[in-house]
């Protein structure tokens, strides 16, 4: 699919390969993980509180609003972090949710 | 210790001219940066492997960003600089740092915090929605990643980062499909005389508003919000907002910037006991400093957009006091001249940010209007009706009483993109002037940590 982001620029970077939720998709050396996941996907993870998927909010870690996670079970904030070749992320966190929605 | 250590917190262009302040003075000071490069969000480098230009990354602050790079990178050899670590506590005269899952406390003489600001933000219906970003997030992705956050982008908000980042985007081939501005036209030509004393930013704006009406994208002023449309699933598909007119409008889109100027980030200062006090221009509440940047915590100096949101370039002139402050109280000899130059030259700034407040007025009216069925914290989808509950049937009075009923504040942003707006819910709940609804009091860690974090071996 599409994604949510547009590259503008700066598109002749090496590439560099990741999966999310099992599925390879490319980035390029210098991403962050956020651009990454969005250049191709739409949304980070879902809302544990009911309302829907996210994809960020601040990009310079303070909203805390794009945390994903790895296959092992870490948590990693997508805006400050740099992909790397072989990433394995997940957008479905693994602990449980609270639907706060009616 | 053989010397005070003296430690800056933040290294945009006020934690850059403190640091190189104190190194000027011989003192070797500790640098602590949450970012990878120095520079702050406004002088924020690029990704590694990236080619633009200092003109096209920074425009008109080219030659500003450029100087505040090198001066930073020359200092390298004289500071203990810590990138990628987060302070996320003060206390007892020691700043706790939080690097790679490990922590230390490292005891100061002296503590400059140069934290910096992030947007201010009233709630809209649907601002929840997948592709609903902050106006300075909207421009990291350009400036940081060459990226816009959508195909079809809408910017909604007030003050000079609305257009700036819309020109920005403009420029670098993103498709805007407006700029809405909540602030009438009428506030800007009231500010004029003040905005005047910063000529060359007014000519800045001016320039942007003009490019973005040439490039033919409807620019609106007075307009208020209406919600942004959506889909849980998929995203921002669409806004729609009432024009000065009366009539609604609806701009197809797939993201929304939206911001209202900056609000400081002072939890650090509120660690350190500093006193606070609420500033009526801004709705506000700010850390007390003299005009040096010393709070009222001894050895705690404030400067850059963390205290008082006045600006990048401000922020340079701020940082350069702060530390010279620092300096004086650890007996260094001062420099009248100096001082009274950095002085004269931040009372204009001022004076152009209170042109600013009254050109791009924080719409307090709208916050507190915010629908009950809105949401106000984003982090864990409580609506406005949860807050006002929280007051007219639960009996909070201000702003922690109501965050420990209904959770707004607690999520994972701890109150920074709904507490502004959420002081207002409150206080036109109770009926009071929004000074009574107070502010919400910073908690350690001021960013989650992880679990597994341990004590430093170093």
């Amino acid at each position: 699919m599409s994604g949510r982001f547009r590259r503008l620029a700066e598109t002749d970077r090496p590439p560099v390969s990741i999966t999310v939720d099992g599925k390879e998709i490319e980035a390029l050396q210098g991403d962050s993980l956020m651009v990454a996941m969005l250049a191709s996907g739409s949304a980070l993870r879902d809302s544990e509180f009911g309302d829907g998927r996210r994809a960020g909010f601040c990009l310079m870690g303070a909203c805390q609003d794009c945390w994903v996670w790895t296959t092992d079970g870490d948590r990693l904030r997508a805006c400050s972090t740099v992909v790397s070749q072989g990433l394995a992320i997940s957008t479905h966190q693994p602990e449980a949710s609270w639907p706060n929605l009616a | 210790m053989a010397e005070p250590r003296v430690i800056v917190v933040g290294a945009g262009p006020a934690g850059v001219r403190a640091a190189q302040t104190l190194v000027k003075a011989g003192i070797r000071p500790f640098v602590v940066d949450e970012g990878r490069r120095a520079g702050g969000q406004i002088y924020r480098r690029q990704g590694e492997g990236f080619t633009r230009g200092y003109d096209e990354l920074y425009g008109t602050e080219a030659d500003r960003a450029r100087d505040i790079h090198e001066t930073f990178e020359a200092l390298a050899p004289s500071i203990d600089y810590r990138p990628d670590t987060l302070v996320w506590n003060v206390a007892e005269g020691r700043a706790w740092l939080s690097s790679a899952g490990e922590t230390e406390a490292v005891p100061y003489s002296a503590l400059i915090v140069c934290s910096g600001a992030t947007d201010r933000i009233v709630p809209v219906s649907g601002w929840n929605l997948a592709g609903t970003y902050s106006l300075g997030g909207a421009q990291v992705a350009l400036k940081a990643q060459a990226c816009a956050i959508g195909h079809e982008v809408v910017f909604l908000g007030t003050g000079p980062l609305l257009y700036l980042v819309a020109a920005q985007y403009a420029k670098a081939g993103a498709r805007v499909a407006a700029v809405l501005d909540t602030s009438p036209f009428s506030a800007r030509i009231a500010a004029f005389p003040q905005l005047a004393a910063q000529p060359d930013l007014l000519w800045t704006g001016l320039t942007l508003t003009l490019a973005l009406k040439r490039a033919g994208i409807p620019v609106l002023s007075g307009v208020t919000p209406v919600a942004i449309e959506g889909d849980p699933e998929t995203g921002v598909q669409a806004i729609r907002i009432r024009t000065a007119g009366g009539s609604e409008r609806r701009f197809a889109c797939d993201a929304v910037a939206m911001g209202w100027h900056l609000r400081p980030e002072t939890q650090l200062a509120d660690l350190a006991r500093c006193t606070f006090a609420f500033d009526e221009g801004t709705r506000q509440w700010l850390p007390v400093t003299d005009a040096d940047g010393r709070s009222t915590t001894p050895g705690v100096y404030l400067a850059g957009d963390g205290a008082r949101v006045l600006g990048a370039r401000c922020a340079e002139v701020t940082g350069e006091l702060a530390a010279r402050a620092a300096l004086a109280d650890l007996g260094h000899p001062g420099d009248a001249d100096r001082r009274r130059t950095l002085l004269a030259a931040k009372a204009d700034y001022a004076t152009f940010a209170r042109g600013l407040a009254r050109a791009f007025p924080w719409p307090h009216a709208l916050a507190a209007a915010v629908a009950d069925e809105t949401m106000v914290c984003r982090c864990e989808a409580v609506t406005a009706g949860v807050l006002r509950d929280s007051v007219s049937a639960k009996g909070a009075v201000e702003a922690n009483r109501a965050k420990a009923f209904s959770r707004v504040g607690m999520g994972r942003c701890q109150g920074r993109y709904c507490g502004a707006a959420a002081a207002e819910i409150i206080a036109a709940a109770r009926g009071e002037p929004v000074v009574q609804a107070g502010r919400l009091r910073s908690q350690a860690p001021v960013k989650p940590l992880p679990v597994g974090t341990a004590r430093s071996g170093r």
